[in-house]
């Protein structure tokens, strides 16, 4: 913390989910770090590759390099990752984490799984929004997040009962297609 | 969602890579996005069209302006839904999109709009959206509502408005300011984030104003912060503003130390880390005041939480730097961290260890990383060989396990990175303990019998050529070194080559054999090793007598190779072929572009390795060229250095001039690099009339003038003086340029016919005692030092006054001195009380000269410099200390 750092705030670097290929389920990133979106591919896979064989699943790990602290966690065939710069105070980071992690666990109702995760992409990208405000930490409370994000929605994460019935018909067409598609 | 779960059970195998925007493209969703246009809008439909936008622009799709547009415009109707949902998707794509300037007033009557709603959710993400997108115009108008936001009740506007409140402080400081009000009852705020987002807004308006800053900590610390990361934020200021008042030294107390020492028994362990680091990164901190911090980091030590351990063990890591005994304490527990899951943990752990360790545990402690290096990765191998090169230069005695450790490494597997960090690791022990050459170079001789390296195998033939011949039997190294001329690709070769012809020079008993083994060497294969070989049996007289090898024999194979290989290159193209041999000497020394990292084998032929030197031929060059076309200073002799160019007139002024300062050894020539700007003029008899009043000692000896200067199209004027020879001279110059100006016509381009004279005022020029010194590196700055010898040394000692920092010291005398910075000691490490830096260059008459400046802090502020030059003439170097002494 060196008194010429203007900006003392606690700042995120970006938030990443990655499944276990190492490839984009939902990333945000907030630094111009990775101006482009290779850059951005390329971090990502280095990311993975350096984590992979780690075992985060019980408790958050960490490790570190090319100047940036990363924290990361897995559970089933997802990886959640928040990286900060390496001056940065690694729980705060942690606690980032811990938000984003315990937020999509809330929303997908302990199926954690990367089909899951697809299917409720609206609402994690929503979730992320709301942790982190182009890098300043927004709120890490993971019911809060839940709560801002609003429940009374129509996305097909609402249930069932709660939709009118030409809702239910189009959620079951809908259904249906993707079963003749697949 | 009952229906898919069924599904997922049975689907699962053959079903694994199901996504939901499979086979999606870019061009159908755009087309889907129409939905948006419907006069009955069906929310449900519209959410998941947004949705697969956000997945096409996540996964890394671009939209064009058009497309970008008619998407943003689509979004814009959504706003006459009511569905809360959809109205959070819209939000968000606009962020995403982030629309132009015009576009945004499209948005900004609904945003506005849902500020005011009775919905909390849509107040406050409106509030964010607008402020993302908006400009300064728009900020006025909707201030009002954003103070409001600032103490509404709701916490989520409130930390809504706050954060946009820290970005717009970038863009819009003077109307952020103004609600600092409003701030300041959002900190006593019951909500955490509300108050942690209040507080960073306040400091951020109050940043500039020191006493402000104080004012607020010093209100804070008090105790009235309760959201954790707030706390955090307030350990961050504080430890700011103890920085900045300074040490407090004569009470012995620090102001605030009580609060970042109260704050290690937080409940939050963000806050009692957060407080521990700021301790620990404290200046000038004393061991009593890191004793509560150290042992609060002890105990995450045995976490069982990686996250902590990693934060506190590189927290130790770097005290243990500075303070090495107040981490020993932690000894035990960090020596059980050698074994955690945690690489990156158990690295910092080896690394703190080899740093705190004392000599007696040396032995124990190397025996714990060699299991350890087995299963870590190259890149953290690297952190440790480091560390343990930092361990034996403490300990020298202990160079034997060390080194043995070393050897034992290199031998296993490895990446070139790591095997060059060992083999630059052992270099540089054998130069330090004298002890340990022996045994070092037997370790690199055996390690290039089996080196896959080509770039390793030669700078170790190299290096073998150097200090090989100093031991006490340097005949046992020649079978190793023979071996590679039979053994190795062609580059090898040719190192061996050379090795062993220094081995011939500098041995003369070792001679004859040298000479046997050379001979064989012409029947080489490769040009190269062949050419080498009859070069050196030429140079060292293999005509079977054994002679004494002369003194320019040994400086030709020992002498440091001083000219930049990129200077060689371009010289070496100019040159044409003709009777006349090509000489070295005329290849310029100047160093253009900074040097490339310290290579501990510069001094090598340009002809060994590595990539060719590349970038544009040198500047000076093109100087020398250019001049030596002008008859008049064709007899001036080499050109020894041209200066940067010094700009003497103002930026956008009618006439653009800049200097040039080319220093001759008995000559001055500048050149002025006219601009005319004004299109309406054309310059005719363009000269400078240089007064030398202030530089008696020059006189002018030649004026070239330039016969027109048209609009836009650059010229130079150049102005000779002759000074006394080989000596510095300096003085200062006025300058006045002189020309006859004729109108032109804009419209034809035709001049008018008579013109008129004018003239115009240059700004002032001075040679000053850089201009005489010329930036060269040199390879290994000890041995130059040492053999240069002291015959002409002078020390003296400097009070440079108050500085701003160690480091702005150290670039002002660089800079005053003109010399090229060695082997990265420019680079002062921060919060060092003292640095050394060493420097080389060539003073006028081709005189060589090495600098060692020792810089202390003497009291704050106050800088004291020692300066100690050798250099090959005692002129030189007095004069080098009267440049500082008039400086």
């Amino acid at each position: 913390m060196s008194p010429s750092k203007l900006e003392l705030n606690p700042s995120v670097k970006n938030i990443l989910l990655l499944d276990s290929d190492g490839r984009r389920v939902a990333a945000k990133y907030f630094s111009d770090d990775w101006p482009t979106n290779s850059a951005k591919e390329a971090f990502e896979k280095l990311v993975f590759n350096k984590t992979q064989k780690t075992n985060a699943r019980t408790e958050a790990e960490i490790t570190m390099f090319e100047n940036n602290i990363i924290v990361y966690k897995f559970v089933q065939d997802l990886h959640f990752f928040v990286t900060g710069s390496d001056d940065e105070n690694e729980l705060i980071l942690s606690s980032v984490l811990q938000a984003f992690f315990d937020s999509v666990g809330l929303l997908l109702r302990g199926n954690v799984d990367k089909k899951e995760a697809l299917e409720n992409l609206d609402l994690i990208l929503l979730r992320i929004d709301e942790i982190i405000d182009a890098g300043i930490i927004l709120e890490t409370t993971p019911n809060t997040i839940a709560g801002k994000v609003g429940s009374n929605s129509t996305e097909s994460g609402a249930p069932l009962s709660e939709q009118t019935l030409s809702q239910a018909l189009a959620s079951a067409r809908e259904h249906l297609a993707r079963s003749l598609l697949k | 969602m009952a229906q898919p779960l069924v599904k997922k059970d049975d689907d699962r195998d053959d079903e694994a890579e199901y996504s939901p925007f499979m086979g999606i493209e870019k061009g159908a969703v755009l087309q889907e996005a129409r939905v948006f246009n419907d006069p009955q809008l069906d929310a449900r439909r519209c959410s998941q069209v947004i949705t697969k936008l956000l997945y096409l622009l996540n996964q890394g799709e671009t939209f064009t302006k058009t497309e970008a547009t008619e998407v943003f415009f689509a979004v814009t109707k959504l706003f006459q839904s009511k569905d809360m949902g959809l109205r959070r998707m819209v939000y968000l794509m606009i962020k995403e999109i982030s629309p132009s300037a015009d576009e945004v007033i499209i948005v900004t009557s609904s945003l506005m709009k849902d500020m005011n709603s009775k919905i909390d959710m849509y107040r406050a993400n409106a509030i964010r959206v607008l402020c993302r997108i908006t400009d300064g115009t728009l900020l006025a108008q909707i201030e009002r509502y954003l103070k409001q936001a600032i103490v509404d009740k709701n916490p989520i506007v409130a930390s809504a408005a706050l954060v946009s409140g820290i970005h717009l402080l970038q863009t819009n400081p003077e109307i952020v300011k103004r609600w600092s009000n409003e701030v300041q009852e959002s900190v006593q705020s019951r909500a955490a984030f509300v108050q942690f987002h209040a507080l960073g807004l306040l400091h951020q308006i109050r940043q500039n104003d020191r006493l402000a800053v104080s004012k607020l900590v010093s209100s804070l610390t008090r105790g009235a912060v309760r959201s954790p990361l707030a706390q955090c934020l307030l350990i961050r200021y504080t430890s700011q503003v103890i920085c900045e008042s300074g040490n407090n030294t004569q009470s012995g107390d620090r102001p605030f130390y009580d609060f970042l020492e109260s704050c290690l028994r937080h409940k939050s362990e963000m806050v009692i880390f957060e407080a521990a680091r700021a301790i620990t990164e404290l200046n000038g901190v004393t061991s009593r005041e890191l004793n509560p911090a150290i042992t609060v980091l002890q105990l995450f030590l045995s976490s069982s939480k990686p996250v902590l351990r990693f934060a506190a063990v590189r927290t130790l890591n770097k005290v243990a730097m500075i303070h090495p005994t107040s981490v020993t304490n932690c000894n035990i527990d960090m020596e059980s961290l050698i074994s955690d899951q945690n690489r990156s943990i158990a690295t910092l752990a080896i690394t703190t260890l080899l740093k705190t360790g004392n000599e007696s545990s040396v032995d124990r402690l190397m025996k714990q990383i060699t299991n350890f290096m087995s299963d870590i990765a190259d890149e953290f191998k690297i952190v440790v060989v480091e560390a343990i090169r930092s361990l034996c230069q403490k300990f020298p005695l202990k160079y034997r396990s060390l080194m043995n450790f070393l050897s034992n490494i290199l031998r296993e597997e490895g990446g070139f990175e790591y095997k060059k960090a060992i083999v630059d690791s052992i270099v540089i022990l054998i130069r330090e303990i004298p002890d340990a050459k022996e045994t070092g170079l037997l370790h690199l001789c055996e390690f290039i019998e089996d080196c896959e390296f080509t770039y390793l195998s030669t700078q170790i033939l190299h290096f073998l050529g150097i200090e090989g011949p100093k031991t006490s039997d340097p005949s046992k190294y020649i079978r190793f070194i023979y071996n590679r001329v039979h053994l190795e690709n062609a580059t090898v070769r040719a190192g061996a080559v050379s090795t062993l012809a220094k081995f011939g020079a500098a041995v003369d008993e070792l001679k004859p054999r040298i000479f046997v083994l050379l001979r064989r060497c012409l029947f080489d294969s490769d040009d190269e090793v062949r050419d080498r070989a009859t070069l050196y049996l030429n140079t060292l007289g293999g005509d079977g007598s054994v002679v004494e090898t002369d003194k320019a024999v040994k400086d030709f194979l020992f002498g440091p190779f001083d000219i930049p290989l990129v200077n060689l290159e371009t010289g070496l193209k100019n040159y044409e072929p003709s009777e006349e041999a090509f000489d070295i000497d005329s290849v310029p020394k100047e160093v253009k572009s900074q040097p490339l990292a310290e290579k501990k084998a510069s001094g090598k032929k340009p002809t060994g390795l590595g990539a060719p030197p590349s970038g544009p031929p040198s500047t000076a060059d093109a100087y020398q060229r250019a001049l030596s076309s002008i008859p008049e200073f064709a007899n001036f002799g080499n050109l020894f250095k041209s200066s940067a160019p010094v700009e003497l007139t103002e930026a956008e002024t009618e006439y653009a001039v800049n200097v040039v300062k080319h220093i001759f050894d008995r000559h001055v020539v500048f050149q002025y690099n006219c601009t005319n700007t004004i299109p309406e003029q054309l310059l005719e008899h363009v000269i400078v009339i240089v007064d030398n009043s202030e530089a008696d000692e020059f006189s002018e000896a030649f004026s070239k003038p330039l016969k027109s200067l048209p609009y836009d199209s650059p010229g130079q004027i150049f102005v000779a003086f002759e000074k006394p020879e080989g000596v510095p001279t300096l003085g200062k110059f006025s300058n006045v340029l002189k020309f006859i100006v004729r109108e032109v016509d804009p419209t034809t381009g035709e001049a008018e016919d008579d013109g008129v004279e004018d003239e115009y005022q240059l700004e002032d020029l001075e040679i000053v005692s850089a201009d005489y010194t010329l930036k060269v590196g040199v390879s290994n700055f000890r041995n130059a030092w040492e053999s240069m010898g002291p015959d002409f040394e002078r020390v003296d000692e400097y009070g440079l006054g108050p500085r701003e920092s160690l480091a702005e010291a150290v670039n002002t005398v660089i800079n005053l001195l003109g010399l090229q910075p060695c082997e990265g000691t420019e680079v002062v490490p921060p919060n060092s009380r003292s640095h050394t830096c060493l420097l080389s260059g060539v003073f006028i008459g081709n005189i060589k000269v090495l600098v060692r400046l020792s810089f202390g802090l003497d009291g704050p502020k106050d800088v004291a410099m020692k300066l100690t030059v050798r250099s090959e003439d005692e002129t030189v170097s007095d004069a080098i200390h009267e440049i500082v002494a008039s400086g």
